[in-house]
């Protein structure tokens, strides 16, 4: 038995081509199928916010070096719009906190998932986005392949569609004129399946419920525009007034 | 807007959004570890996160004039049939994009 298993590993072992042992290599070749549905979404919405910007009389640089440095979707559209106001960047940067303050959540989710990750913790935090956080926290990492490479390639990867979709847009966006309309539903379709991974995963929805519930009546309250930050007080409140029950029936007692 | 005003603007909304990201890690070191109720968010926001950005995608639709998001609620729907069959992400993403892009024409 002892010896069967031995001789199987001998040969399996050389079977793998040299050049694809690389733990890099190797993550790149698992993480690039992953970004698959990110590619057409990132390209099309980037596309739009470049070509969004052309039309305001921005250079392709803005597009391009926003897409690099703030690489937040909503943001660089509304961002668009302050740089088209008078100047006053306390109220930009208040506006802007709002608008992000959802990745503060993200981060908390990731806290042990990207302890030891070294040199690339800091660009797998610069790069968390919506897209990427929900792809990295819903994928499992492939067996025989390096954690580290494997999220940090899927940060980069996305992270390049988008700087691709700004830069095109803002290069050649009056040229391209083929019928797209209805495509960015792709991002809409992606956390849908990814919430309903989370839903088949988890052994209790409790927190799912409170989620859409909160979300739906900030909606109504708030309006589209300023419902995210109300909604995710919400969420901790309830989340924190009935930690006992929740942790109790999600199986997440310490 | 000066040029410079429009590099402080940008900037400004580059600082915003990296204090978001990184606020979580520099508030709890990795070198201790994370305390239990971080822990316990960590486990227990993911669902809650998630169906927010479901809404979050569907914030401008309106349900009650015009085609009453029967386009978006078609597509989610055939987004998540195909999920529940085939369990491929993939699939499930495109089938339910074509589907709301012919609805929508």
């Amino acid at each position: 038995m002892d010896g069967a298993s031995n001789k199987n590993q001998s040969f399996r072992q050389p079977s793998l081509p040299p050049e694809s042992s690389h733990p890099a290599r190797r993550a790149l070749e698992a993480a690039f199928p992953v970004t698959g549905p990110i590619i057409a979404g990132f390209l099309f919405i980037g596309m739009s916010y470049g070509f969004y910007m052309q039309r305001q009389g921005f250079s392709f640089w803005y597009p391009c070096l926003m897409a690099l440095m703030i690489y937040g979707g909503s943001l660089e559209f509304v961002t668009v719009s302050m740089l088209l106001s008078p100047f006053a960047p306390l109220q930009c940067f208040l506006m802007a906190l709002m608008i992000q303050a959802r990745h503060l959540f993200y981060g908390i989710a990731m806290l042990d998932r990207y302890k030891g990750m070294g040199w690339k913790k800091f660009y797998l935090i610069f790069g968390l986005c919506d897209e990427t956080f929900a792809l990295i926290y819903s994928t499992k990492v492939p067996e025989g392949v390096d954690k580290g490479w494997f999220v940090f390639w899927i940060t980069l990867l996305d992270h390049f569609y988008w700087i691709a979709g700004a830069t095109l847009g803002g290069l050649l966006g009056s040229l391209v004129a083929f019928d797209t309309k209805g495509i960015d539903f792709v991002m809409t379709a992606m956390f849908v399946v990814i919430f309903v991974e989370q839903l088949l995963k988890e052994k209790c929805h409790d927190t799912a419920r409170i989620g859409i519930l909160m979300a739906c009546l900030c909606l109504n309250l708030f309006g589209p525009n300023s419902f995210m930050v109300p909604t995710m007080a919400g969420v901790l409140i309830i989340v924190t007034l009935f930690r006992k029950r929740i942790a109790r029936r999600g199986g997440w007692e310490s | 807007m000066t040029f410079t005003q429009q590099l402080l603007t940008i900037g400004v909304c580059v600082a915003a959004t990296m204090l978001t990201r990184f606020l979580p890690f520099l508030v709890f070191s990795s070198r201790k570890p994370t305390p239990p109720y971080m822990q316990y968010l960590g486990k227990a926001l993911p669902s809650a996160i998630f169906a927010m950005l479901v809404v979050y995608c569907l914030r401008n639709v309106s349900f009650l004039t015009g085609n009453h998001g029967l386009p978006e609620l078609l597509g989610i729907a055939i987004t998540v049939a195909l999920h529940l069959w085939k369990r491929n992400m993939m699939i499930s993403i495109l089938g339910g994009t074509l589907v709301y892009m012919i609805c929508v024409r």
